[in-house]
């Protein structure tokens, strides 16, 4: 029996190493990579539109947030294309941008010391709707021979595994929008065990006839489809929210594995991390403030100490006050600047958490907090710092939340690098 | 200091057995539960056999609403839970919430649902644009299976962390090896977990017919899955659920409870190597072998027992033999080895969970389940299979291990706790 006598027993014993994220890799509505989506960002460019994946003129809602100009041809060797969702693809492309962003070559890190955790909360359902479409029209033999692995959860961890090389752990959570920073969670957890650099976050993608049936009937979208006024989290006007695609892949890894590459950028730090789940016993608390409380302690920071919050801003009025008391509970009314660039992109469920953080984490790196467009003033009863005009001011903590429907939340602490 | 993880608690749905007791009278009889699929009708399939549950919600104790609300894989994860949850004795409304949590495995989640549905809303799949005239409200719940966690964390009321996990065919594994990480970290005292799945369905049947995954032995459905067999010639479907209580050493003990197995070693690895393929060496998988009995501190000598993946294909069968002896060394050879999917079938993401529960016979009973319809053993396949019969012989640690699409690989250490009823 061979046992790396080295290797630190999973789960048993933390280590304190940090981890830090050295690349991002991201697609979003508004931009492919960081320095696109960035300046996109801070110039708080809206990326809602009318969607054109598919016809609409049979549903009620008919926009969403679409990553414009993206050719995978471009990006991909031609094998992967048959194989893939729309969704894998835009995962891959990002986890390619996150490594060469890292500077990560291969063979730099050993295989076995790399791990994939990824967030995803439908699957490759475009592809899986053209499948079953196949089968129901043509017959058993024409579905592809890839559908048995192209459209569930676990795709996107297992293509990048192949892709890059990596034989370490792998893992793929759901928790909807809570999921993409569950991911780095527990990618994070990895990192304490021996593995050096995980690929984490997630991008998500399901903009086709049999995911927009189930979006619609979730209860959750905005009903007007005027991109301006569709999503506007915190406002009085607050209706639902809008949905899109995209998100972000993250390369994380110890402190000690980054200062082997010299000269590479650290963005920041995961510090704080933390879930909960909401009772249904309407005489319990929700939640997100424990989630919230838990992952400043995990990373040992004060309410004082956070210099900006980005809020799941989910757009419901009902939970958006939740998060909202939740928020002045923390923080003392207008007590912290809150803001929610998804407003630009729509919310990306398994990517959109995760594109929060990539997002916290470029504010620390420039100095910098982008705005949350269209909402105007809040609504006075939340007693918010809504920053709906970029901030250029130093953000040396962060702190990100995510809920996903059914009472999911998460947390995340993001801190600078010294 | 270390925190332990113990399975206190055990609730089973399966193909020819509800509930945990009749399941370990399955596995101790060596009885196939596959058959010709009644669910729908398979005779336009390659494949069209499977281990299907026979289940009615209502008699399970389902309210009208969960029959409505939940998917027939949600309807499993309920029931097992709730058999559970009575098992361990925990009384949830005692503990603190935000300290119970919930890691429930899945690979392909409402899988049925969402079938039914498209062929409602296609027309058929005549069109493309989904008619939403014809949408159910539950559609986004079947949609995105962590709703399934979310009914999970009702039953308990649990306030901690709380997700799924979706690994493929090692989700049964790794929603409890998820388990044990949150509560050997402190992030939680008590976990409910396990996995479910209800994949018997055209489309997850079509998948595995045109990578000629299953096996095509409709003519004997009873033996279809052979494990080890010369004759073998594929996977069989299946599905069901295991759902487990674990919880903390201490919080076990204090409570008086019944301690069925520690959750001493659990590891996960990719193989980066092809999204369906296994390679003949088993590398990955002995790696995540050796690094679960490093966790376990378990060395060769300490196994008593494997559960195998066995799912039924020779490519699997040559994978984990290969990786059973490059973790075990000669030891392997002296090792009882079996496999449940040649009684239950492949139930995808629930199977481990399954092969969890099902380990608990052996560690508390000294009875080592067979490997079922092994009548014919493949030369190159040289370990001991436990052919046919069950065995008596004592367990005090055993092994089991899961292998899937994407690569995933995964291993559990499972280990009699000292003190405890044997």
């Amino acid at each position: 029996m061979s046992i790396d006598a080295d290797r630190r027993p999973a789960g048993r014993g933390r280590c304190t190493a940090k981890a830090v994220v050295t690349g991002i890799g991201i697609a979003s509505p508004i931009g492919l990579g960081p320095t696109q989506f960035w300046r996109a960002a801070l110039r708080g460019e809206p990326g809602i539109r009318p969607i054109t994946r598919f016809d609409t003129s049979g549903y009620w809602a008919k926009i969403g947030g679409e990553v414009p100009h993206f050719e995978a041809d471009r990006h991909l060797q031609g094998k992967l294309l048959p194989q893939t969702d729309h969704m894998t693809r835009l995962t891959l492309v990002g986890t390619d941008w996150a490594l060469r962003g890292a500077g990560v070559r291969p063979n730099d890190i050993a295989s076995r010391d790399m791990a994939v955790i990824t967030a995803a909360t439908a699957g490759g359902y475009e592809f899986g709707q053209r499948e079953m479409q196949k089968l129901w029209q043509q017959g058993p033999d024409h579905v592809s021979t890839y559908q048995s692995f192209a459209w569930f959860y676990a795709v996107n961890t297992g293509q990048i595994s192949i892709r890059h090389g990596t034989k370490g752990p792998g893992a793929v959570l759901v928790s909807e929008q809570a999921g993409g920073l569950d991911a780095i969670g527990h990618a994070r957890r990895q990192l304490r065990s021996g593995t050096k650099l995980a690929l984490t976050g997630g991008i998500d993608s399901s903009l086709c006839p049999w995911a927009w049936v189930a979006h619609q009937v979730s209860g959750s979208l905005s009903r007007r489809n005027d991109p301006a006024t569709a999503y506007l989290p915190f406002s009085r006007d607050a209706n639902g929210f809008v949905a899109g695609e995209g998100g972000a892949i993250l390369v994380l890894e110890t402190e000690e594995s980054a200062a082997e590459r010299p000269g590479t950028r650290i963005y920041g730090q995961v510090a704080g991390y933390a879930s909960t789940f909401d009772s249904r016993d309407p005489g319990r608390p929700p939640g997100l403030k424990r989630a919230a409380e838990l992952a400043m302690a995990d990373a040992e920071v004060d309410p004082a100490d956070v210099d900006v919050v980005f809020a799941d801003a989910c757009g419901i009025p009902e939970e958006d006050r939740k998060e909202a008391a939740a928020l002045a509970e923390l923080f003392g009314p207008y007590g912290v600047p809150v803001t929610a660039p998804k407003t630009m992109t729509g919310r990306l469920f398994a990517g959109g958490a995760s594109l929060d953080v990539a997002s916290a984490l470029l504010s620390i790196y420039w100095s910098a907090i982008p705005p949350t467009i269209n909402v105007g003033e809040p609504d006075p009863a939340h007693e918010l710092d809504l920053v709906t005009e970029t901030r250029h001011q130093s953000v040396r903590v962060a702190l990100v939340l995510a809920r996903g429907r059914g009472g999911f939340n998460s947390a995340i602490v993001l801190r600078e690098h010294r | 200091m270390t925190r332990r993880v113990v399975i206190t608690g055990v609730g089973v749905v399966a193909p020819g057995a509800i509930g945990a007791k009749a399941f370990w009278k399955l596995l101790t009889d060596g009885r196939s539960a596959t058959r010709i699929i009644t669910h729908f009708d398979a005779s336009p399939y390659r494949s069209q056999v499977a281990g299907e549950v026979d289940f009615d919600p209502v008699r399970e104790g389902l309210s009208p609403r969960e029959v409505r609300r939940l998917d027939r894989a949600a309807q499993f994860a309920v029931v097992a839970g709730r058999e559970a949850v009575a098992d361990s004795g925990v009384e949830f409304s005692s503990i603190d919430p935000g300290r119970v949590g919930v890691s429930l495995g899945t690979a392909v989640g409402c899988t049925t649902s969402l079938e039914r549905e498209f062929v409602v809303g296609s027309d058929s799949g005549r069109r493309w644009e989904i008619d939403q005239d014809y949408t159910v409200p539950q559609l986004y719940d079947y949609f995105t299976p962590s709703s399934m966690a979310a009914e999970m964390a009702w039953l308990v009321g649990a306030e901690g962390p709380a997700t799924v996990v979706s690994t493929g065919c090692t989700s049964g594994l790794d929603s409890v090896g998820h388990a044990a990480q949150l509560i050997m970290e402190g992030s939680a005292d008590v976990m409910v977990t396990g996995a479910t799945e209800a994949p018997l369905s055209p489309i997850t049947v079509v998948c595995f017919d045109v990578i000629r995954a299953s096996s095509t032995r409709n003519d004997d459905p009873g033996t279809a899955c052979r494990p080890f067999d010369r004759t073998r010639d594929g996977l069989v479907l299946g599905e069901g659920a295991a759902i487990l209580v674990v919880e903390e050493l201490e919080h076990a003990r204090a409570r008086g409870a019944h301690i069925y197995a520690e959750v001493s070693g659990f590891a996960s690895r990719c193989n980066a190597y092809h999204m369906t393929g296994l390679h003949p060496e088993g590398t990955e998988m002995s790696d995540a072998i050796d690094m679960a009995m490093a966790m376990a501190r378990a060395d060769a000598s300490d196994i008593d027992y494997i559960n195998a993946h066995g799912s039924g294909t020779k490519q699997n069968d040559l994978h984990e033999t290969a990786a059973f002896k490059r973790s075990l060394g000669a030891r392997a050879y002296d090792i009882p080895v079996s496999g449940f999917k040649s009684m239950i079938g492949h139930s995808l993401g629930a199977i481990g969970s399954l092969e969890i529960a099902g380990c608990l016979l052996p560690i508390q009973e000294g009875l080592i389940p067979p490997t079922a319809n092994l009548n014919d053993p493949d030369p190159a396949c040289d370990l001991d299979y436990v052919p046919l019969v069950a065995r008596e012989q004592r367990v005090d640690v055993a092994l089991t291990v899961g292998s899937g699409f994407g690569g995933f690989q995964s291993a559990m250490v499972l280990s009699k706790v000292e003190g405890t009823r044997s």
